[in-house]
């Protein structure tokens, strides 16, 4: 490699270093600005805003969905496993929403801790397999949970 | 190695392999699509809890992963453009940087017409979706560039930086799903321990993700060879070209 070569090689080196640093720095210091949601264990120690709507997201407790006469308004309570927040919700929910599912709730909190979603988005999980498979699988998980009990 | 890196470097050498590899890997693309077309399609079964709108991943995943390799692909021509000054190396930048661009495009639509049944929304401004929409506007950045510079080798060497300093944004994109909390969910295939993906969808996946590659590589020779006539019009190999055809 000629002198002047290994001199490009090394500006090029040293321009990718730095640019990468840089966005590195940047990226750890707007570390809290671009989650797009807050966990319930966030929410109760207080992290999320009340004065401002923000995003809760989790998974949608077994057996706490619950609709309301009115038959749009819908009560539900969101966990991280650690801690769980009561979320309700008036309008059409995704397709994917239902019960042990992870969403995303757009909202605020009011003032007895109660979520109030103005917007609710379901959040996907990275498997897919066919319908027998899910089926059996959450059949071996009750059977499991038959037996630890 | 530098014999071969010299000898595939020079326009004559490249034009007639590229010519002859051609009809093989475009020949290849379509069997493969159509087969991994069929097989997504009609052959795999529906999803436990998406039903038959999954079967957008046979487009949509293919092309995320395209829109980050072509850009990769750019940015190592780049590199090779920098320090070495190959012609050839601008070329399959250049070529390379429209086809980037509609596959990101493609990957951005097709999520976000999966995205408002599943989701609830069009589109969402989190890390995931964010990242891939800035790789769109670096590729219609180099392709802005490119043409605003008269000069064709200065503006492969000035779209080269431009290439370089986006390349930061690649994995970005793989890792926001784990960085942050995305409303995207994480990598299925890519996962360290076993695929979370039952291998009766996971085979069409990869035959179309094997397809895209093909088209790529396909059109990316074809359109190199174009501009490579283009730029060496003035040479005594293209004029011997042009009078053999």
């Amino acid at each position: 490699m000629t002198p002047k070569r290994r001199k490009r090689v090394m500006l090029i080196s040293l321009m990718v270093l730095g640019i990468g640093g840089a966005t590195a720095l940047g990226l750890n210091a707007f570390r809290q600005n671009l989650l797009f949601f807050f966990s319930p264990s966030q929410v109760a120690n207080g992290e999320a805003t009340t004065d401002r709507a923000f995003r809760l997201g989790g998974m949608v407790v077994d057996g706490s969905l619950a609709r309301e006469d009115d038959g749009l308004t819908v009560r539900f309570a969101v966990t991280d496993t650690a801690e769980v927040v009561n979320v309700t919700y008036t309008g059409i929910l995704p397709d994917l929403f239902r019960e042990g599912q992870g969403i995303v709730a757009m909202g605020r909190l009011d003032q007895t801790g109660v979520f109030k979603a103005e917007e609710v988005l379901a959040k996907h999980d990275e498997n897919y397999m066919p319908p027998e498979v899910g089926e059996a699988m959450k059949a071996a998980q009750r059977a499991k949970a038959r037996v630890e009990n | 190695m530098w014999i071969w890196f010299h000898k595939f470097g020079s326009p004559r050498y490249f034009y007639d392999l590229a010519g002859r590899l051609i009809p093989w890997l475009g020949g290849a693309c379509a069997v493969l699509m159509a087969v991994g077309l069929y097989l997504g399609l009609f052959v795999a079964p529906s999803d436990y809890q998406q039903g038959e709108s999954y079967r957008i991943i046979y487009i949509h995943v293919p092309s995320a992963w395209m829109s980050m390799f072509v850009y990769v692909v750019m940015a190592s021509a780049g590199t090779v453009v920098l320090i070495w000054r190959v012609k050839l190396a601008e070329i399959i930048a250049s070529v390379s940087a429209p086809l980037g661009a509609s596959f990101t495009f493609l990957a951005l639509a097709t999520g976000s017409l999966w995205g408002k049944p599943m989701w609830g929304t069009w589109w969402v401004w989190d890390a995931r979706l964010t990242s891939e929409l800035i790789l769109l506007f670096l590729y219609f950045g180099f392709m802005a560039l490119e043409a605003a510079i008269e000069d064709k080798r200065t503006a492969a060497r000035a779209t080269a930086i431009l290439s370089l300093v986006g390349v930061i944004n690649i994995p970005i994109i793989h890792y926001s799903v784990y960085w942050w909390n995305t409303l995207h969910q994480g990598a299925t295939v890519t996962k360290m321990d076993t695929p979370s993906i039952h291998l009766s969808m996971l085979i069409p996946l990869l035959l179309m993700a094997a397809a895209f590659q093909l088209y790529y590589a396909t059109v990316l020779l074809m359109g190199a060879r174009t501009e490579l006539l283009s730029r060496e019009r003035r040479t005594r190999w293209v004029a011997e070209v042009i009078r053999n055809s």
